[in-house]
């Protein structure tokens, strides 16, 4: 099976790779999948509470190629934009800009989650409600 | 493990380091997929496709006689590998061929006996499709299972037999995991028993001592490609005494191999497949040593330099260029990527529909987490100690990356029980 260049090139190179202090107010952590899935995804954010802007962006993954692509894309995308504008990221963006064969696809499911997952924690944390515009979107 | 998985056709960027002296890319280490042919045996074959071309069963002429004469000197190279007489070989178009024509063509032939067939669960696709098939049309199969090791318990066997019990089929060695079941001793049950005993023996033919006497074996299916022969070539041994067991045949036609298997004999095939055998007979002793030698010293390496590695499968029973290897929280096919100029299997499946782990390494009672972390290691003929430094050091270094890209080696370093974690399944 041949993987698409972005792909390759997320694999050699991932973005933002490493670990935020989950237990901080201003950190959120998704993690999603499960290991005897093969998956596992976990992506960290930091928000600023002034702006709501995610001003850093961390994941680790265990899983395949396109696993790790995706949630690397996924730390790139998110970084600078705020709460409302991350919620607006599908799954179908990230196929498209890794090229991602339909067995793949799960693989970006799984990083829509894991930006989900990592909003609504931080949401949690900071009592923020759940707005419409996210209910929506699943 | 799929073929498809041993390569992931990704152009791998020019590593900065020198290759070491001696080593070619890319490496083949996926001997238990299929072997590269031994150019002996190319020689050996190429004038079958040229001048040599008569029909085997042509009894009128000198092109006839030559076929048949080069057939009849393979059959006595694999009757001699196996300690069988060579009118007990009947050819076939490989192992798949030969485990089917053994055990469907028992089952017909012993209906009035017994309807009872007796397997294990870590066969191949092969065997374990071939018994699915039989229940359908009203055979009962008892899949026996293994233990942590790999091997079957011979209790559970002896308790399995009953008086319906026709065929015992158990696999020589296994494909995945390299272990080496009790053969003799299951043999010897089952003739005790009066049951007929076939083992798929294709991955043990050549490359360890097989011996159909010695071993009780009553059907033994092998192949070429296995055995740095051709593929579409195997053979079938069907025991003709003590006991003789017959075999219903499953391709009609011609009449040939005494009427076992119809078709035009492969003669440029069965050449190549008989001078296989006898190389893997004259080298088998020095080679098993040095290929075991090999394997030792890259699980050793392995084992010093990662922490959360096993083997799987029986290390005292097993093929010596076979290691099966879990290297726990980094994914087989992301491992897989990142050594894209070796190939090796992996224990994943990930780009199956199913999402489903070996089948093989399940049945050990290994983890889908672990077992989507496995890697085969098939060593053969053709690899060398150059190759395995490669290799070993390639893998160390791709397994240290993606274990630092990993949240579950993260937290298990941390202390986490990732069992006690609510995974959200997907």
């Amino acid at each position: 099976m041949a993987y698409s260049d972005k792909v390759v090139d997320h694999y050699n190179h991932p973005r933002n790779v490493g670990t935020l202090d989950k237990s901080a107010a201003e950190v959120g952590t998704g993690l999603v999948g499960a290991p005897e899935c093969g998956d596992v995804m976990r992506l960290q954010i930091r928000v600023n509470p002034e702006t709501n802007v995610i001003e850093d962006a961390k994941f680790k993954t265990f899983g395949c190629g396109s696993a790790i692509a995706s949630s690397s894309l996924a730390t790139e995308w998110v970084k600078g934009k705020t709460i409302d504008e991350a919620m607006a990221i599908t799954n179908t963006d990230i196929v498209k800009e890794l090229a991602l064969p339909p067995v793949k696809i799960h693989c970006s499911v799984l990083a829509e989650d894991a930006i989900r997952a990592a909003i609504g924690d931080w949401k949690k944390k900071n009592n923020v409600a759940e707005t419409a515009t996210v209910a929506a979107a699943h | 493990m799929s073929n498809e998985m041993s390569n992931n056709g990704v152009v791998v960027s020019e590593s900065s380091a020198p290759l070491p002296a001696g080593v070619t890319l890319p490496i083949y280490m996926d001997n238990h997929a299929t072997t590269p042919i031994d150019p002996r045996v190319l020689d050996a074959m190429l004038p079958y496709f040229g001048k040599v071309f008569g029909n085997a069963a042509s009894r009128n002429h000198v092109f006839g006689w030559e076929a048949e004469q080069a057939v009849e000197k393979a059959r006595e190279q694999i009757a001699k590998l196996i300690g069988a007489t060579s009118k007990e070989i009947i050819f076939t178009s490989g192992a798949t061929e030969s485990n089917n024509l053994a055990i469907k063509g028992i089952a017909e032939m012993y209906r009035e006996r017994g309807n009872h067939i007796i397997t294990q669960v870590t066969e191949h696709k092969a065997v374990l499709d071939t018994c699915k098939k039989l229940e359908k049309q009203g055979y009962r199969v008892t899949y026996l299972p293994v233990q942590a090791d790999g091997l079957i318990d011979l209790e559970d066997l002896k308790r399995a037999i009953d008086d319906k019990t026709i065929l015992v089929s158990i696999m020589y060695a296994n494909n995945e995991i390299g272990v080496i079941q009790p053969i003799a001793e299951i043999g010897k049950l089952c003739h005790e028993k009066g049951v007929i005993f076939h083992t798929d023996a294709v991955q043990a033919v050549g490359k360890i001592p097989v011996d159909v006497q010695k071993d009780n074996i009553d059907v033994l299916s092998l192949s070429g490609h296995k055995i740095y022969g051709p593929k579409g070539v195997g053979a079938l041994y069907v025991r003709r005494r003590n006991p003789r067991v017959q075999i219903s045949e499953q391709i009609n036609g011609g009449g040939h191999e005494r009427g076992m298997r119809s078709g035009t004999l492969n003669v440029p095939g069965i050449v190549g497949l008989g001078m296989a055998c006898e190389i893997s007979g004259q080298e088998m002793e020095t080679e098993a040593k040095r290929e075991k030698e090999l394997r030792d010293y890259m699980k050793a390496k392995f084992e010093k330099a990662l922490d959360y590695v096993h083997v799987n499968g029986n290390m005292d029973h097993h093929l010596p260029g076979n290691l099966n290897m879990s290297f726990v929280y980094v994914e087989g096919e992301s491992l897989l990527m990142g050594i894209n100029d070796i190939a090796v299997s992996s224990g994943s499946a990930c780009t199956s529909a199913t999402l489903e782990p070996s089948y093989v390494l399940k049945a050990l009672g290994l983890g889908d987490d672990v077992a989507h972390s496995s890697i085969r290691f098939g060593l053969g003929r053709f690899n060398t100690k150059a190759d395995v430094d490669y290799v070993s050091d390639k893998v160390i270094d791709v397994v240290s990356k993606l274990r630092e890209l990993s949240p579950l080696y993260e937290m298990v370093k941390e202390g986490i029980d990732l069992s006690k974690i609510e995974w959200a399944a997907h």
